[in-house]
């Protein structure tokens, strides 16, 4: 049961990528998370279209964070495969065999899948353009000044031209989310996740947060979004999936989950977000 | 009848109705003892006094007062033993405080701090990270020369290496269980001051790598995530991102330790190493002056303290850049801005403009609480 699903999985990955270029595809196959004798991630399987937006909805513990993190590798799977254009996280496949990768070459694959924390995580002890700079210069060796020059350009789209000096202690909530997401996207990643990244926010600035994640939207990478923001999901997703007990409910457009969901459980929790 | 009218006769004169009585100058912040007349009284009077004309009187802690005084009498009591008692012989301390040999101990001490500190905190940043690592041999060979290292005294460490020529009279560097290449006599490597370093440093160590190990626990463990989903390389997030934070944990308790090893290094008197103690040791058991000298060791070791204190105020302020909106003052910006605030309220002249709002209040206390603020702003503006 299990080697057949591997297999599939497998064949998957290696299918899409020789079939087309795919930037920023993301596929995830039967895969099982525990912490302990709780069960996080309890068989999911999800795609996610090159330069789609993905917008994950569900109750508290239902999983949606942890299927953003084994996405990145910050946490390990129990069981099944994660790919992204066909490279399996944290795994390398030579003919049948897949060996697991060393802490390093999982960093290499890091920097091709940006992530945005609820809590931020800017460095507090440098500028909002070190923060940006940092990673570009010393996970992918590219020249400082070139970086620093594009790390001000990053800065000045997400609002922020003026505060390119200021340490994260200085700034907002709103201002600190909006340097988090430049310093993603200064790592060019095919795929970026966003982990609720207003829920830690005054409602105030909830909306400066959301403005430039809709400015990114279909603009090339592959945006997996984790919120409790109905509204933007009707907006900007391509898909929406709702996601409850570890596994996923139902999938699809957002008029068709948001408006006519399928499931008494979508029915139940949208009832009570709305 | 009479008897009716009387008892509201003496109520009118208990409570006088409002307007009754002038209102004194002073009075107009109480509020009037009727709780019925209080609405009308209070209204009329902020309608008719500025609030900007009350007078503030500044709170009085006699309490304070007398424990001020007592201790200055306690402090003047032990200056003026210290003055008048001959017996301190502060001739004989001045004449040695810069005695050639003296210098040359406080030099041994100053040397067995440095290096001692760089092997200790080198190692035990080591250990640290051995003890953070996934290999459970290296964590169990750090929790392992912790236990070993802060069980055994420092005077039994020193006496030990020194005495490490007894043991194995000759040290050669070569292939683990195999043919030797280089060989020394232990002597020769571990002198007088080699067994004092590696005794002082290999103590330091197992203390340093929990001050070190602390630091990094400290760190948020989003911070790790952070970097490690940029795909920072491992060493990078070590040095670039974790260690930076670590060290506002770091820093305090790890002068504490080096000031610990500055008086530390006076154990190693054992060995018969001339650093300061021992120096002195030898001098005064040539003069008898046991007391002066005494005095003389003392004085330097308040010195070499009082320079790392300054030192750690200045790298504690390095390190703090990114955990505070806005770095604490300097000491030497303290004592300016507080000669200028006395030097303001001295003369009556305004405060410089450059003042930080605490100070500029300070510089117009005394004025009105309301003014206060208006009257810093004011200098300001009108001094820029």
């Amino acid at each position: 049961m299990t080697a057949t699903t591997t297999a599939a999985a497998a064949s998957t990955a290696a299918g899409s990528t020789t079939a087309s270029p795919a930037k920023g595809l993301v596929e995830v196959r039967g895969v099982h998370k525990s912490y302990g004798t709780l069960e996080v991630l309890a068989g999911i399987d999800l795609e996610v279209r090159p330069g789609e937006v993905t917008v994950i909805l569900g109750p508290s513990g239902s999983g949606k964070s942890t299927l953003l993190r084994v996405i990145n590798h910050l946490e390990k799977v129990d069981r099944g495969f994660i790919a992204v254009d066909g490279d399996l996280i944290g795994y390398s496949r030579k003919g049948d065999t897949l060996s697991e990768l060393k802490e390093k070459e999982i960093l290499v694959q890091r920097t091709r899948i940006g992530f945005v924390f609820q809590s931020f995580n800017l460095f507090p002890h440098l500028t909002a353009l070190e923060n940006v700079v940092e990673a570009p210069v010393s996970a992918q060796g590219r020249d400082r000044a070139e970086v620093e020059a594009e790390g001000r350009e990053l800065l000045a789209r997400v609002g922020l031209a003026d505060k390119a000096d200021a340490r994260p202690r200085q700034l907002s909530g709103g201002q600190q989310q909006r340097v988090a997401i430049a310093r993603a996207l200064a790592m060019r990643p095919r795929v970026l996740l966003f982990d609720e990244p207003t829920s830690a926010l005054d409602p105030e600035l909830v909306g400066e947060v959301l403005d430039v994640i809709k400015g990114l939207a279909h603009g090339g990478t592959t945006l997996v979004v984790v919120t409790h923001e109905i509204g933007f999901a009707r907006e900007v997703a391509d898909t929406v999936v709702f996601m409850d007990a570890g596994r996923i409910v139902e999938q699809g457009p957002p008029a068709q989950v948001l408006d006519a969901p399928r499931h008494d459980r979508t029915k139940a929790f949208l009832d009570k977000v709305l | 009848m009479s008897t009716l009218s009387l008892p509201q006769d003496e109520s009118r004169q208990l409570v006088p109705p409002p307007g009754a009585l002038p209102d004194p100058p002073g009075a107009t912040t109480l509020a009037p003892a009727t709780p019925t007349t209080a609405s009308t009284t209070s209204t009329t009077d902020a309608s008719t006094t500025r609030w900007e004309d009350l007078k503030v009187v500044p709170a009085r802690h006699p309490g304070r007062w007398i424990a001020t005084a007592g201790v200055a009498v306690l402090l003047a009591m032990v200056v003026s033993s210290l003055v008048t008692n001959p017996k301190w012989e502060w001739s004989i301390v001045a004449q040695y405080l810069t005695w050639p040999s003296v210098l040359n101990g406080l030099w041994g001490t100053i040397r067995l701090t440095a290096v001692a500190a760089v092997v200790g905190f080198g190692l035990g940043t080591v250990l640290a990270l051995m003890r953070l690592s996934r290999s459970p041999l290296l964590q169990a060979v750090s929790s392992a020369y912790t236990w070993v290292f802060r069980s055994v005294p420092l005077i039994l460490q020193l006496l030990l290496w020194y005495n490490l020529a007894y043991l194995y009279p000759t040290l050669s560097l070569g292939i683990p269980f195999g043919p030797g290449f280089l060989e020394f006599g232990t002597l020769d490597v571990i002198d007088k001051f080699g067994a004092a370093i590696l005794g002082l440093g290999l103590s330091q160590a197992a203390y340093s790598s929990e001050i070190v190990r602390a630091g990094i626990l400290s760190v948020d463990q989003g911070q790790h995530e952070a970097a490690a989903s940029l795909g920072i390389p491992r060493s990078r997030q070590t040095l670039r991102i974790v260690l930076p934070q670590a060290m506002r944990t770091i820093v305090p308790t790890s002068v504490n330790e080096i000031i610990g090893l500055v008086k530390g290094t006076s154990v190693v008197y054992v060995l018969a190493y001339g650093e300061l103690f021992y120096t002195i040791g030898v001098i005064y058991g040539r003069n008898q002056r046991v007391v002066p000298l005494l005095m003389v060791a003392a004085i330097w070791y308040l010195v070499i303290t009082t320079v790392l204190t300054v030192a750690q105020y200045y790298v504690e302020r390095h390190y703090a850049k990114g955990a505070v909106r806005t770095l604490p003052p300097t000491p030497v910006q303290r004592v300016r801005w507080t000669l200028q605030v006395a030097w303001s309220r001295v003369t009556g002249r305004p405060a410089p403009a450059h003042l930080p709002p605490a100070y500029a209040a300070r510089a117009a206390v005394g004025r009105s609480h309301l003014l206060r603020t208006a009257t810093s702003d004011r200098t300001t503006g009108g001094a820029a």
